[in-house]
This record gives structure tokens, C-alpha cells and sequence, in this order.
């Protein structure tokens, strides 16, 4: 008998299950309690740089609005600075966490996140990377929790030189990892799960 | 020498023991699950950051389901337990500041959500909510009522096994996870479609908590032991090629 690698197995992923509010953001399903849900505002003070909307909604696919989906993102403040315990090139806006959670609209399915646009992060290498999101989507039917990142369409040149959309086979795609304007100045970013418009997910 | 410390990019996520995105049997996949390979990439600062949770969040009484959610000097219905563990990396270390989030049903398997339409009656006293923030060696514990087993539409008559839902969150948004904790000895464990979903009984067995006696407080409530693994980072000691090099 060999020795053997005493690494442990990941926990198995299952689903969040139709009631992933209850744990996550009880006070949007009328459970009262923590004094508010962890999440729904990302800003504690005035922030640096630009603040925007990001609006979206998640779509199964036959292109119904998922309305039992959480959605969290995860991002660095405007100067690409992450308020966290590894973040060591420096000291992050202080008013601004970074982390945000939406349960979605109660009817439309439709998720909101007031933040900042994010400032750009380098890659392993060095090389930056073009200002991004990331974003994890757990729901009822979903198995193991989805990430993906919003990208900004506004950002030509960041994303033209970016060594992660560079390096997408299917560079029709990348349309789906883009934030787009809308006429309100907020920016849109649906996920479509599956068929034709379905978004580029990330095994990261 | 000091030991060498995990600060590499997280260790890529085993999909061969994952449970995949579409499994039929679990009818609400079929739609839900993407049908185009992932992107693989490793991990940049951006999925090896996160948020901090500090102790100061909590408050007293956010482990304890069995007094939440209840009316002053009243408490919960069912059986009294007390479900504590380890939140561990790959590597093996306890993983401390963790926020462990875990919601349920009732006693009688029934949720407090407004799309909740199984007949079962509910527990005033029961919100079915609760989180709690690992110590230094990542160790968690909360107080809560087991869970009873309930029906739900996906085949004509599929119940799901007792459970609590558990969503984890680790040093590194790589790590987020949710997962679910089933009670040792329930049979349906092995008739249910979601269970089903796990690729090997060695992952059915890792989601499954043993009653652990050690930890029962006499004449008051028992217990379970329910571990959790979150992805580890690698160690970097000799990695100083740059990639693509």
C-alpha cells in the first residue's frame, strides 16, 4: 500500500433550494430578525469614484425570470483596492465594502446593486485586468453555485487587452460578460442559464 | 524554517466529485443548468479576496433557533438539538472568522415562506433561521429543533430527507458554498432526487451528521457533528515562475 495524500474532499455543493432567502436575506421574506440582511447596502459613508446601478435579471432557459435566486457580488472599490483580510497591496476605501447580496425583486425577479465602478486588479502574472465583477448565483435547480463576471462594454480598451476575454474561444460570447448603459444611467447585465444567449460561466 | 503558509491561488475545484450542473431526475435542473463548457482560469485576487464578517455582527441569540424567533418566555417545538462542527480547507486547517448562514423547516417539515404550501402547521415560535461566525480553529455551533421531512413537487410523490441548509463563507469568494446537512439514518436519504444528485456514496456519507453523544447536554438536547470542507489554497513555496512562462 502506498502512502496517501491526506488532503480533505471539498464539502459536495447542493442546492439552495427554494428558500435560500430564509438563510441568507430573512428580512426580505418577512422573518424579522439581525436588524436587516447582510449585503444589501455595499456603501457606509461616502465613496470614492464613480457610483453606478447595476440592474439585471437571471433567466432560466426557456427565459423565465428566475424570482428564487440569490446573487452576490464581489469586487474591488475605484481604485482596485478589495476590503479584505488578503488584500495587502494597500488599504481599501473604508466606506465601501465590496460585497453585495440581492434576493431579487419579489415579482420581476430583478436584482439592484448600487455600488462604485470598480478600479482595475492585476492577474497572477501582473498583466491587469480589465475592470470586472465578480458574481455567484445559487438558486432552486442549480447544483453547484454559479460564478461568472460583469464586465463593463464602456471599457473597450481595458477589455480588448484583458488576458482572461483575450483568451475566450468563443469571443462571440463575450457579449454576455458585458455591462451595458441603459437609458436610466444604470448599467444592465442579465444571465441567461442556458440557450442561445447563455452567459459565459467561470470554473475558477 | 516556519511552515510553509497556502498563499497560492486556490486549488481548482474537483467537478469529477461536484455533483454536475443537469441532473433529470432533479427536474428543476433541466432549465436551470448551462449547457456550454465553463471557462477555466485560476484563481486572481479577485476570487481570492472577500468580505470580513467581525464577531460584532452577531448577536446573542443568532445561533439559537429554538429561541430566535420566539414569543418571550416561550421556544420552539420539536426536538431539541445542538449541531456543531469544524470548518476546514482542503489542507486540513480549520478556516476561523467563516460565516456559517443555516435556514429549515420545522419540526413538521414546514418552512415560514409565503410560497410554503405544504400542509403542515406552523410553529409560531419558529423562524427557521439562524448564523453564527467560526472560532480561531473554525470551530461553529448552533442550537436548533430537527427538522422534520416534507413533500415537494418534482416527482409524484419525492419527500425530501430532514435537512438544514448551510451557505458558507470562507477567505476567498473561490470558496462560497452552499450545501446541506442530512441526519444519519434517515431512509430517504437514498430516495431522494436531490441527494441524488452526489456522484459516490463517500459524498452522500460527507453530508451526512452523526448523533454525537460527547457533545448531548443531558436531560436538555443531543447532537450532531456536521464538518464542512472549503477549497484550499496551494502552497507557493517554490512558485515564483510567472504564468505562461
Amino acid at each position: 500500500m502506498t502512502q496517501r495524500l491526506d488532503y480533505l474532499k471539498e464539502s459536495p455543493s447542493q442546492t439552495a433550494g427554494p428558500y435560500v432567502h430564509i438563510g441568507c436575506t430573512p428580512n426580505f421574506t418577512g422573518i424579522e430578525i439581525y436588524g436587516g440582511d447582510l449585503g444589501t447596502s455595499m456603501k457606509t459613508g461616502p465613496v470614492k469614484g464613480e457610483e453606478i446601478t447595476i440592474k439585471g435579471v437571471v433567466y432560466d432557459g426557456t427565459g423565465t425570470p428566475l424570482r428564487d435566486a440569490m446573487i452576490e457580488i464581489w469586487q474591488p472599490d475605484a481604485a482596485g483596492l478589495f476590503a479584505s483580510a488578503n488584500e495587502t497591496r494597500g488599504q481599501a476605501d473604508p466606506n465601501f465594502t465590496g460585497w453585495g447580496r440581492s434576493p431579487g425583486d419579489m415579482n420581476t425577479g430583478e436584482f439592484t446593486f448600487e455600488t462604485v465602478k470598480p478600479g482595475a486588479v492585476p492577474f497572477p502574472d501582473g498583466r491587469m485586468q480589465a475592470p470586472h465583477i465578480t458574481v455567484w448565483i445559487v438558486a432552486r435547480g442549480i447544483n453547484l453555485g454559479l460564478h461568472t463576471r460583469i464586465y463593463f462594454a464602456d471599457e473597450t480598451e481595458a477589455n480588448a487587452a484583458d488576458p482572461i476575454l483575450t483568451r475566450i474561444e468563443h469571443q462571440n460570447r463575450i457579449p454576455t460578460l458585458l455591462a451595458e448603459k441603459s437609458a436610466d444611467g444604470s448599467y444592465r447585465f442579465d444571465i441567461h442559464l442556458q440557450g442561445p444567449k447563455e452567459t459565459i460561466f467561470f470554473d475558477i | 524554517m516556519s511552515p510553509i503558509k497556502p498563499t497560492g491561488g486556490f486549488i481548482p475545484r474537483d467537478r469529477n466529485w461536484q455533483p454536475d450542473a443537469l441532473t433529470p431526475p432533479y427536474k428543476t435542473s433541466v432549465k436551470r443548468s448551462p449547457q456550454a463548457a465553463l471557462l477555466s482560469f485560476p484563481t486572481t485576487l479577485s476570487e481570492e479576496t472577500s468580505p470580513v464578517f467581525g464577531h460584532n455582527i452577531l448577536g446573542e441569540l443568532d445561533n439559537d433557533l429554538i429561541l430566535n424567533y420566539a414569543k418571550p418566555g416561550e421556544s420552539a417545538i420539536g426536538p431539541r438539538i445542538i449541531v456543531h462542527g469544524r470548518v476546514l480547507d482542503e489542507n486540513g486547517r480549520g478556516v476561523p472568522g467563516a460565516l456559517v448562514e443555516f435556514w429549515q423547516a420545522n419540526a413538521g417539515g414546514r418552512y415560514r415562506h409565503k410560497k410554503e404550501a405544504y400542509q403542515a402547521a406552523l410553529d409560531p415560535n419558529f423562524g427557521g433561521c439562524g448564523r453564527t461566525i467560526t472560532a480561531e480553529d473554525g470551530s461553529y455551533e448552533f442550537r436548533t429543533i430537527q427538522p422534520g421531512p416534507y413533500p415537494w413537487p418534482n416527482g409524484m410523490n419525492d419527500w425530501r430527507p430532514a435537512h438544514i441548509h448551510f451557505s458558507v463563507f470562507g477567505h476567498g469568494f473561490a470558496q462560497r458554498l452552499i450545501t446541506q446537512m442530512y441526519f444519519d439514518g434517515d431512509p430517504h436519504i437514498k430516495l431522494c432526487p436531490i441527494v441524488g444528485v452526489l456522484k459516490s456514496q463517500e459524498a452522500v456519507d460527507a453530508l451526512t451528521a452523526l448523533l454525537d453523544m460527547n457533545r448531548t447536554v443531558p436531560m436538555d438536547s443531543r447532537a450532531y457533528k456536521f464538518d464542512m470542507v472549503l477549497r484550499g489554497r496551494r502552497q507557493t513555496y517554490f512558485e515564483n515562475r510567472k504564468e505562461g512562462l
